[in-house]
């Protein structure tokens, strides 16, 4: 084996080395992602695959500074690994003590230089992208949403729209001939939280009493995985984030679907009698109806999401069944309380919440 | 078999009670054994802070894992941060500082020495009080037990409204507690180092060990300040109708965070800056040569504490400051990358032309080097503000900063209780169980460490007590949690390896090493007066002059 490998060229080796690594990261990527539950177009939210101007930014910055950082990490470890080797100690070497060596002003003042200039670089670069993306120029056809972070949901308000919603954020697609970016507004509700869709920018934090903001040009459709990433309390964990890019068509056809007021259906009368005869009505909003609650999501159209309790459940009866009958088996620490509904009552309601689509 | 016990008794009867050997440690003011009791009292605190992380690590293995409840996780991994940082790392590098300190500097203890016992006990008690919330952090109220904010404690989170009851109290009082301990020591330590050295022992001539503590003790001093004003501040909202951080009444929660990493900043290098004087101790003693550039070092170390106060709000490039802001603390940022390269660079120097001897405290501090290169790099990428924004709050700072915790200060503590180990106790560690418990916990320290990066990388955000299936974390968790598992084993041994050797290591004599510093010119373990005479000393490396008469230092200082 070893000879073997001596009779090989560098270059094979090379190449066989990086085949192997890239075999092993391949392996394992697949492995996580045949246990992948929900069939996505864009499963992994890596940094390194931007699909938005703010990531695309950073991800090239990156790459810059990986290089660097991979140089010197080279540099050095070469230095080490040679004192190492040549300098360690052999049961041959005479007695005495080596040479002692105090230091040397030429080699500090190098070792010092060079830094600078590497640092110098370095900052130059940064600068640049910091000024492109904070100080990036608004243009005129901007998408406007007020998120708010809740413990542990997100609220997302289109002022200028009229709609609603939560958890789930609909934007349209950024077309680069003709940009519609979105601008985030980041509120807080409670304690700080942090919006993160890492393959459509960095992440900025939604802290209380404090207005940021951020925005976003997706350059394709699809739906992007993000979750709340600045720790908010006991279930931080399932403060998921789904951002849906939309064609601008289909962005349009859902936020005038999101516009309509909730659907009356006779049919659920009786579970839209549980629901605004409970306390439902003074956490929750349907509007068009006596529910104005604004301490959990918005429920008008909640049919139309995918999730409930921000990504910790599918948005199935069962589930909705379980929710209502007791948000800790699906959330626990949660903020919504157990209702407490007998089970007649309770499958009214759910067959109500069915019909706000 | 009566008469064995009889004269067991005997024996006890003639030697000391224990109760007597008892209080003697509890009222000791002694230098030596105060810095014991801190070394072991870490050690104690390492093992429950390991525990939390296996807890951690276990529920992390797989994904919508239930071995804990979120509750429970969240107070894990407070109780772990603060734990390590307060109670494990602090309390190591005081007890080194005071062990040390006087025996290298020629002097007989502290400069005061009830001040140091009392500052010990302060910072006891703080532990106690942290872990005592266990048991009383429901108080009246009935509501969670132990600290569930994070080390940091981001307001509004601590207020009244989101941690009803005590566990946000006890975290509060025990770190404020401890802080003072802190203070106090590192007030002691400074008047120490400026008026108790040796005839001769001039600043330019002090070992680097003495002059990086001085550093230390200094930023303990101006940073300890703030945090402990920042708790105060909260008690007197949670209790006096105080809104500094209420931000339901209109304070701020940013005013925190700046309070905070005014505090945690500076905190990295008072942990980071104790285990570069280790490493600044141990590598030219096992390569045979002087310190490389030793004015250089010091410059080094002191412009990483000037600058050091300087960087706090890169931990908080996300809270959307200004481009000017950023911009600032990512210049700030970088410059400290300058100094901290340069020692990177006097060690190898120091390493390079000598003979190096691969004993364990060796093997720690050469890994020591190569993890804090990575780290450094590591955090050149979290100090570029854009690229910050990606990455804080994800695994990728988690593993970048317990490459600095573990991979750089534990290894260098690893090292330091190797290389003083038979000068505090007089025998010698195994140096075969240490050479495993060296390779086994690199091995475990580069599965865990090394992989955790990735899942960062891939959008896994910090404290979360669970995650979701398919997004390409699942593999690396695994691995992650099996290198946890192999470090805790690694310090099971080590532990170990500290009580065989206690009772059956080799007599070390008084200077195991061939080492060059005072210390190693007394007796191990050293008598209680340190010196019986007060050394007098013309150069940095006092034994040197003396095993090498025909070449001594002083010549070319
Ligand atoms: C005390 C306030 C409160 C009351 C009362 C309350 N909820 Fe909720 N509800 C919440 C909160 C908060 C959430 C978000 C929980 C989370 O995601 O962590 C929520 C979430 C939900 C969701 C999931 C919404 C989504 O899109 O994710 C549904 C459905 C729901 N509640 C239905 C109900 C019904 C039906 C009732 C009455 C029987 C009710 N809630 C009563 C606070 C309340
Ligand atoms: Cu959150
Ligand atoms: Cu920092």
């Amino acid at each position: 084996m070893r000879l073997k490998l001596r009779g090989m060229k560098w270059g094979s080796v090379r190449r066989r080395a990086v085949a192997i690594l890239l075999l092993v990261f391949g392996l394992l990527l697949a492995a996580d992602l045949s246990t992948a539950s929900i069939p996505d177009d864009n499963p992994i939210p890596s940094i390194f695959e931007p699909h938005s101007t703010p990531a695309d930014s950073i991800f090239h910055l990156s790459r810059f500074v990986l290089a660097i950082t991979g140089m010197i990490f080279l540099v050095v470890f070469v230095l080490l690994v040679y004192v190492l080797v040549k300098y360690r100690a052999r049961t041959t070497d005479s007695p005495h003590e080596p040479p002692q060596v105090y230091g040397s002003t030429q080699i500090e003042l190098a070792w010092t230089v060079i830094p600078i200039l590497i640092v110098v670089v370095l900052f130059l670069a940064t600068t640049r992208v910091i000024r492109a993306i904070q100080d990036a120029p608004e243009p005129a056809n901007v998408v406007e949403v007020t998120a708010i972070g809740h413990q542990f949901w997100w609220e997302f308000r289109y002022p200028a729209l009229g709609v609603v919603t939560a958890n789930e954020l609909h934007i349209p697609v950024s077309d680069p001939a003709n940009p519609t970016p979105t601008y985030l507004k980041l509120l807080s509700a409670d304690t700080d939280h942090s919006f993160w869709v890492p393959q459509l920018a960095g992440k900025t934090d939604l802290i209380p009493g404090r207005v940021n903001t951020m925005w976003m040009d997706p350059h394709r459709t699809g739906v992007f995985l993000g979750q709340c990433a600045q720790y908010c309390g006991t279930q931080h964990a399932k403060m998921l984030l789904e951002v849906f890019v939309d064609s601008r068509e289909d962005f349009q056809a859902w936020v005038n679907a999101q516009k309509q007021p909730a659907k009356q259906e006779e049919d659920v009368g009786a579970g839209r009698h549980v629901f605004e005869t409970t306390a439902c009505v003074n956490c929750h909003a349907v509007a068009g109806t006596l529910a104005t609650g604004r301490f959990g999501p918005d429920l008008t159209h909640m049919m139309s999401r995918r999730t409930i309790a921000s990504g910790a459940a599918e948005n199935t009866p069962e589930n909705l069944g379980m929710w209502i009958q007791d948000p800790e088996m699906i959330k626990p620490g949660s903020l919504m309380p157990a209702m407490k509904l007998s089970d007649s009552d309770q499958d009214a309601l759910v067959r109500y919440l069915e019909t706000l689509r | 078999m009566s008469s064995d016990a009889m004269t067991i008794r005997a024996a006890g009867a003639a030697g000391r009670p224990w109760v007597e050997a008892v209080q003697d440690w509890i009222t000791t003011v002694d230098h030596k054994r105060l810095g014991i009791l801190y070394i072991l009292y870490a050690l104690l605190f390492l093992l429950i802070g390991g525990l939390e992380a296996i807890v951690i690590r276990i529920q992390l293995m797989r994904p919508h894992n239930d071995f804990v409840s979120p509750q429970v996780f969240n107070r894990m991994f407070t109780m772990h941060g603060t734990t390590m940082i307060f109670f494990v790392i602090m309390p190591v590098m005081f007890g080194f500082a005071n062990y040390l300190v006087p025996l290298m500097i020629g002097a007989r203890d502290m400069a005061f020495p009830r001040l140091n016992a009392f500052s010990f006990w302060l910072t006891a008690f703080g532990g106690l009080l942290l872990y005592f919330s266990f048991l009383g952090g429901s108080g009246l109220y009935g509501a969670g037990n132990a600290p569930d904010v994070g080390w940091w404690a981001y307001a509004p989170l601590t207020s009244r409204a989101f941690s009803p009851g005590h566990s946000a109290d006890y975290w509060t009082i025990a770190v404020l507690v401890s802080g003072f301990g802190s203070i106090g020591t590192a007030t002691n330590i400074i008047a120490t180092i400026l008026s108790m050295r040796c005839p001769g022992m001039t600043l330019s001539r002090m070992p680097l060990m003495a002059w990086m503590t001085l550093v230390m003790s200094g930023l303990v001093l101006i940073s300890i300040s703030p945090l402990s004003a920042a708790q105060i501040m909260l008690l007197v909202d949670r209790y006096l109708g105080g809104h500094f951080f209420d931000t339901q009444a209109g304070g701020s929660a940013t005013l925190w965070m700046h309070f905070f990493w005014i505090f945690g900043h500076p905190e990295v290098y008072i942990l980071v800056i104790p285990a570069f004087a280790f490493a600044s101790e141990i590598i030219p003693v096992f390569s045979r040569k002087p310190i490389f550039g030793y004015p250089v070092m010091v410059a080094a170390t002191v412009s990483i504490g000037f600058i050091s106060m300087s960087v706090w709000a890169h931990h908080m490039f996300t809270i959307g400051m200004s481009a000017a802001s950023n911009t600032f603390f990512v210049l700030t940022t970088m410059a400290i990358a300058v100094p901290t390269g340069i020692k990177i660079f006097n060690w190898l120097g120091t390493m390079w032309g000598g003979k190096i001897q691969f004993k364990t405290p060796m093997l720690f501090s050469i890994a020591f080097l190569f993890q804090f290169l990575i780290a450094g790099l590591t955090g050149v990428m979290l100090g570029t503000a854009p690229f910050n924004w990606q990455l804080s709050g994800s695994y990728f700072v988690v593993a970048h900063f317990h490459y600095v915790i573990v991979g750089a200060i534990l290894f260098c503590i690893f090292g330091a209780i190797y290389y003083w180990y038979p000068k505090i106790t007089g025998r010698m560690l195994n140096e075969r169980l240490g050479k495993l418990h060296f390779w086994l916990f690199v091995v475990g320290f580069h599965l865990t460490f090394d992989p955790m990066h990735i899942p960062g990388v891939l959008g896994m955000p910090r404290r979360i007590y669970t995650y979701e299936p398919g997004r390409g974390w699942d593999s690396w968790n695994v691995i992650v949690s099996v290198g946890a598992f192999i470090q805790g084993i690694a310090t099971l041994l080590f532990l170990a390896n500290l009580v065989l050797s206690y009772f059956k290591g080799r007599k070390a004599g008084s200077d195991p090493w061939d080492a060059w510093t005072l210390e190693w010119s007394v007796s191990s373990p050293p008598p209680v007066y340190n010196f019986a005479v007060i050394p007098a000393v013309r150069s940095r490396r006092p034994l040197w002059d003396q095993k090498h008469p025909e070449d001594p230092d002083s010549r070319y200082e």
